[in-house]
């Protein structure tokens, strides 16, 4: 039963950064524009949740600085696209560019120095029910953020007026503009949220999944969200559902090289982003669901004529 | 509060068209004396070590001329895709395909030796590059699967492949447990241009040469016009009768097909066997190349040897400042904003202004009144 609740907890933790830096793109997309930058924010939460950590000794003020840099990050991003009209898919490969470098350069002096993690929660009396207690009880911080935060969205976007606003303008951003909707400033605040939740993906990485700071230790998460919201149709329940599939793949593969399966280990370790091609096959197989769901406008730049 | 406001240009500014790339490198350069000054270091010290010292000799420019041949070579490819509105961002993984397919002849036959090892190699590399484009090309056209996604997911899982077969089935067994493959024999290393002068091997001709022979094919020859027409409007290139599907085909296999002989010509020409990495990310760098050069095959020369450049400064500031080499990709990253941002003002003139909630109501309607009268 131990080994269950073991394995069930590290799927969560697997899960738990693919499923924030999702939930967050999912929204900028539901705006109508598609942010291709979702690694490099998710490395720079990692590296700056690490870094504000190791110089204040408080893994909190942790999770706020890699919350706070992936939206200062996701600015950059904002600013060239919204402001400037440049190409989405370009500026988005640029933005993850630059992060994996500057999160390299930062992190130089944080390579082999020990890390601090956020700590567990722990209720007296309810985490020690068997079984069930751990898992809803015993789990980090961040896990419980998740699920709030998916909770929050689905109701943001589906049961509120905002958020069927920015519905609306990721359908059509000329109707929204002709109907007096502020198109530019809704996306610019979808576009920092997303960025908040890639940094707090990546805080979730250098704080709770391996509390140290590994170069490049996102290892193509912020893609694997990228697909997962695809593989969602953008939807916020599915992506939960993806992501904790997601979670297990990396999880069972990661088992099975310890089980020693005579299977290489680089076969096992590509078992992820051969899910992920796979996965997304299927789901655009069927041509009525994503076509239904795509927000219309995703990546068309959006110039205002007045 | 102020705002940046566009307004569109009647038609593209062809000023700006040009200048743009000089531009952007003006400011990635300010952002870098920033950089410096802020890392404690003399912003013209570390500039003279970044940008002048990496050339100042013969020895050197080859260095950059090895550096600058697989970015050219995948970004030529890649622009034709761009062009089209195809985003492969896989080329990473087609070079390190290319780079095993090729290393099959030396690796698997050592004692085959003769004029015809070379050819067949580079022959093998194009292959190999082209059929692992061929994956996402295949998914998009079959199933109508993202080709961004999948394109870079195949990154991933080439390296791992790369990661086995060096550790695994290709090792050198003389190699003292190290993971490499065995040398490659005299006949299948790509030869020095001047051996006398420095370490510049075949595969920067071979670069030059593709790079003027899309040039042809993109300014001179149907196929690029219909590259042109699908990429700006694929509803009128379906009137013209040219095929989406097979376009998507055609850029892949040919931007895979040039990555994959950029793998074969660093393994055979600058490392001479293969290892579990064997590439600093060139297939990524590259993407920053298509776009300095303007997606334009002879642009794409020169920006190659900027970002060449690049590559070089990272690792003399790191043995003269004991700065990361991550200094390049910074460096990389901010270039290609910069040259991103500066393309707008090709279509656009920016115009700062006051945030139009501070006017009165009656200036923003006087000022709107001779818009209509225009407008009709």
């Amino acid at each position: 039963m131990d080994i269950t609740v073991n394995i069930l907890l590290t799927i969560a933790t697997a899960a738990t950064p693919l499923l924030i830096a999702a939930i967050g793109e999912l929204v900028v997309e539901r705006s109508g524009v598609l942010n291709l930058g979702v690694e490099g924010m998710m490395i720079m939460g990692a590296v700056g949740g690490f870094g504000a950590t190791y110089l204040t000794g408080s893994p909190w003020i942790g999770l706020l600085a890699a919350i706070a840099m992936g939206a200062v990050f996701s600015l950059l991003f904002a600013v060239m696209t919204l402001s400037l009209a440049t190409n989405q898919v370009a500026t988005g490969l640029s933005l993850t560019l630059l992060g994996l470098g500057l999160s390299g350069m930062m992190g130089t002096s944080f390579v082999g120095q020990p890390g601090e993690r956020l700590p567990n929660l722990y209720i007296p009396g309810l985490t020690e029910i068997p079984v069930v207690g751990r898992l809803l009880f015993g789990q980090d911080p961040i896990f419980y953020i998740s699920i709030a935060l998916t909770a929050a969205v689905m109701w943001f976007l589906f049961k509120t007026r905002t958020g069927l606003t920015l519905r609306s303008i990721g359908d059509s951003h000329t109707s929204a503009h002709a109907l007096g909707i502020k198109v530019i400033r809704y996306r610019y605040l979808a576009v920092i949220f997303g960025g908040a939740c890639a940094g707090l993906a990546g805080g979730h990485l250098s704080l709770v999944y391996t509390p140290q700071w590994v170069e490049n230790m996102s290892a193509g998460r912020g893609w694997i969200a990228l697909a997962l919201v695809v593989f969602a149709s953008w939807r916020p329940w599915r992506v939960l559902a993806g992501a904790y599939i997601f979670g297990a793949v990396w999880i069972g593969q990661l088992h099975a090289q310890a089980f020693g399966i005579p299977v290489p280990s680089q076969f096992l370790s590509s078992l992820p982003y051969l899910a992920t091609v796979v996965v997304l096959v299927l789901i655009s197989r069927n041509k009525r669901l994503t076509m239904m769901n795509t927000p219309a406008s995703l990546g068309q730049p959006f110039v205002p004529d007045r | 509060m102020m705002r940046l406001e566009l307004v569109k240009r009647p038609q593209r500014s062809m000023l700006f068209s040009a200048l743009s790339p000089f531009i952007a490198f003006a400011l990635t350069i300010i952002a870098g004396a920033v950089m410096f000054a802020l890392l404690g270091v003399n912003p013209l010290t570390a500039f003279n070590i970044y940008f002048i010292e990496p050339i100042s000799q013969v020895w050197q420019l080859h260095e950059l001329a090895i550096k600058a041949t697989p970015l050219i070579l995948i970004a030529v490819g890649l622009s034709v895709c761009y062009k089209a509105n195809i985003w492969n961002i896989g080329a990473e993984g087609q070079f390190i395909l290319g780079g095993i397919a090729g290393s099959m002849i030396p690796v698997l036959f050592p004692q085959f030796e003769g004029p015809l090892v070379l050819p067949l190699m580079l022959l093998l590399g194009m292959v190999g590059g082209a059929a692992y484009a061929a994956i996402p090309a295949l998914l998009k056209t079959r199933f109508g699967t993202n080709e961004i996604l999948t394109s870079l997911m195949l990154v991933y899982v080439a390296q791992l492949f790369l990661d086995w077969l060096v550790r695994g089935p290709w090792r050198d067994p003389q190699g003292h447990g190290f993971p490499q493959t065995i040398q490659f024999n005299d006949s299948a290393v790509l030869p020095e241009l001047m051996p006398d002068a420095g370490r510049a091997n075949w595969g920067f001709v071979f670069a030059l040469i593709a790079a003027v022979l899309v040039w042809i094919l993109m300014s001179r020859m149907l196929k690029g016009f219909e590259v042109r027409v699908l990429g700006s409007s694929p509803r009128a290139g379906r009137f013209a009768g040219f095929g989406l599907n097979r376009m998507v085909f055609f850029a892949f296999l040919l931007s895979g097909a040039l990555a994959g002989l950029a793998g074969i010509s660093e393994v055979s020409g600058a490392i001479g066997q293969l290892q579990p990495v064997i590439s600093p990310g060139y297939g990524f760098t590259a993407i920053i190349v298509a776009f300095l050069g303007r997606l334009n095959p002879l642009g794409i020369v020169a920006a190659g040897l900027v970002l060449a450049l690049t590559y070089l400064g990272g690792e003399a500031v790191q043995s003269a400042l004991g700065i990361s080499d991550k200094v390049a990709r910074v460096f990389q990253g901010m270039l290609l904003f910069f040259v991103l941002g500066c393309d707008t003002l090709i279509h656009y003139r920016i115009r700062l202004v006051g945030l139009a909630l501070t006017r009165p109501e009656g200036a923003a309607k006087r000022e709107a009144a001779p818009k209509l009268k225009e407008a009709r």
